[in-house]
């Protein structure tokens, strides 16, 4: 069997020292399989922001560690992590985190010429990802001649680009109204039904039902775990027993 | 949950028999109100004896037909005009279950909350798989997944609201002591949950008919 594409193991992250100090993270155990995707929830402050930077390795943990497709992310040099982060990891921040000065294209590009694809290859590949979040048209506008809904679409096109294994979204749809967040969440659920895997921070329960798993976590521990879920196919049964 | 108006809407449209209307009824509702043919005759008596729907003949294999009346056209129009009445619900289990929890000493209110919380989450799963399913030009089942989707939700943002009420109230003053075992232990009857995942499960078919289009 393959490993999964993310493994939290005794995860931990601490802020502070002395009396200020902040467990934001306290033993998180966590897998993500290859066509998962994990909605996390939980009261602000609960830490699940923080549990997705050290995911992404944007963060470093006080224990524990994170494995991204069996490879101990954690120990690994500064350089090491970031290339990760342009090959197998996308990100969606949020606070967007879009470059002003360049275009929807490339910015969506921007991650696959830092790791040396030739910039026609790169840009080709920004522009499926922003056909496929439906802002294909926006290509050549600069962020701040978009609305903040086409800018976050912009943002999910840059963290799907190429082929990302692994996509952390933290509040993905914020910025989106209802139908535009849906859309947004179909392109997640779509990514990881054709094998990638994603872990989704919302605090909308609407949003969180398109995952195949929903977590808890509450003062930094994970409390609570919907499991995967059977297909139609239990359901088929269940019918059948009615 | 008026099958009364829903057969007359569908009569609306042209004369109708008993299973035509079934299968038109629960292909609009994608079978999330089940209904048995017996319901539809019993209701179809009813309107007849009403004057909103008369007998419309019969086919070649003993169909017997019925049409809707200018008296029953009528009736369908207030309906549509009138809005839902908001008395006469159910009455809610679940509010009913958490305002006993808080004041039953022993209960862990805050284990009630999230386990039915995760309970409706998984409800809240299914819609999703079902709607992502959908026909996207089925606005009718759309439409009747989405009231499931909303209030699903609206249950787990009501369910959030309790839990940070609650982490309110045990700051200003500590939850109160547990009773000897013996007499908190029954507060929560462990059947409730099950009553209510069958509520949960209400479009059965309509997910298996929609899921293998």
């Amino acid at each position: 069997m393959n490993a999964p594409v993310l493994e939290l193991r005794g995860l931990g992250r601490t802020y502070g020292t002395g009396a200020a100090q902040v467990q934001s993270l306290i033993g998180v155990d966590l897998t993500v399989d290859a066509g998962e995707l994990l909605a996390v929830m939980g009261p602000s402050g609960s830490g699940k922001s923080t549990l997705l930077m050290l995911a992404g390795g944007l963060d470093t943990p006080t224990t524990g560690m994170v494995l991204v497709e069996g490879k101990e992310i954690t120990g690994l040099p500064r350089r090491k992590q970031a290339a990760l982060r342009r090959r197998s990891v996308g990100y969606v921040f949020q606070d967007l985190n879009l470059i002003p000065a360049l275009t929807a294209a490339e910015n969506v590009a921007l991650p696959l010429e830092l790791d040396g694809t030739s910039v026609r290859k790169a840009r080709t590949a920004a522009h499926a990802a922003l056909e496929e979040v439906g802002v294909r048209q926006l290509a050549d506008r600069f962020p701040d001649e978009m609305s903040g809904g086409q800018q976050q679409r912009v943002a999910i096109a840059r963290a799907l680009v190429g082929d990302r294994r692994l996509v952390l979204a933290d509040e993905p749809t914020g910025a989106l109204d209802s139908a535009t967040g849906e859309a947004v969440l179909r392109v997640l659920r779509a990514r990881c039904d054709a094998g990638a895997a994603a872990v989704l921070v919302t605090h909308e329960a609407r949003h969180a039902a398109w995952a195949d798993r929903i977590v808890f976590i509450r003062d930094g521990r994970l409390v609570d775990d919907t499991g995967r879920q059977e297909g139609a196919e239990s359901l088929l049964a269940a019918e059948g027993t009615r | 949950m008026s099958i009364k108006h829903g057969l007359l809407a569908l009569l609306d449209q042209g004369p109708r028999y008993g299973y035509q209307l079934r299968a038109e009824f629960e292909s609009r509702t994608g079978s999330t109100w089940p209904l048995n043919v017996g319901q539809v005759y019993t209701t179809l008596g009813r309107l007849d004896r009403d004057g909103l729907v008369v007998p419309d003949g019969e086919d070649g294999e003993g169909h017997v037909f019925y049409k809707i009346t200018d008296e029953g056209r009528r009736e369908l129009r207030e309906w549509f005009d009138e809005p839902v009445s908001r008395a006469g619900r159910p009455r809610d289990e679940l509010a009913i279950k958490l305002a006993m929890a808080v004041t039953v000493p022993g209960v862990d209110v805050a284990a009630v909350v999230q386990s039915q919380r995760a309970h409706t989450l998984r409800a809240l799963q299914d819609y999703t798989r079902l709607k992502a399913r959908a026909a996207e030009d089925d606005l009718a089942w759309q439409l009747v997944l989405e009231s499931l989707v909303f209030q699903a939700e609206a249950e787990v943002r009501w369910l959030d609201h309790c839990e940070s009420r609650l982490a309110r109230r045990d700051l200003v003053a500590p939850a109160p002591a547990p009773l000897p075992a013996d007499a908190g232990g029954g507060a929560v009857p462990p059947d409730t949950d099950d009553e209510r995942s069958d509520d949960r499960a209400a479009p059965r078919r309509g997910r298996i008919r929609r899921g293998n289009r």
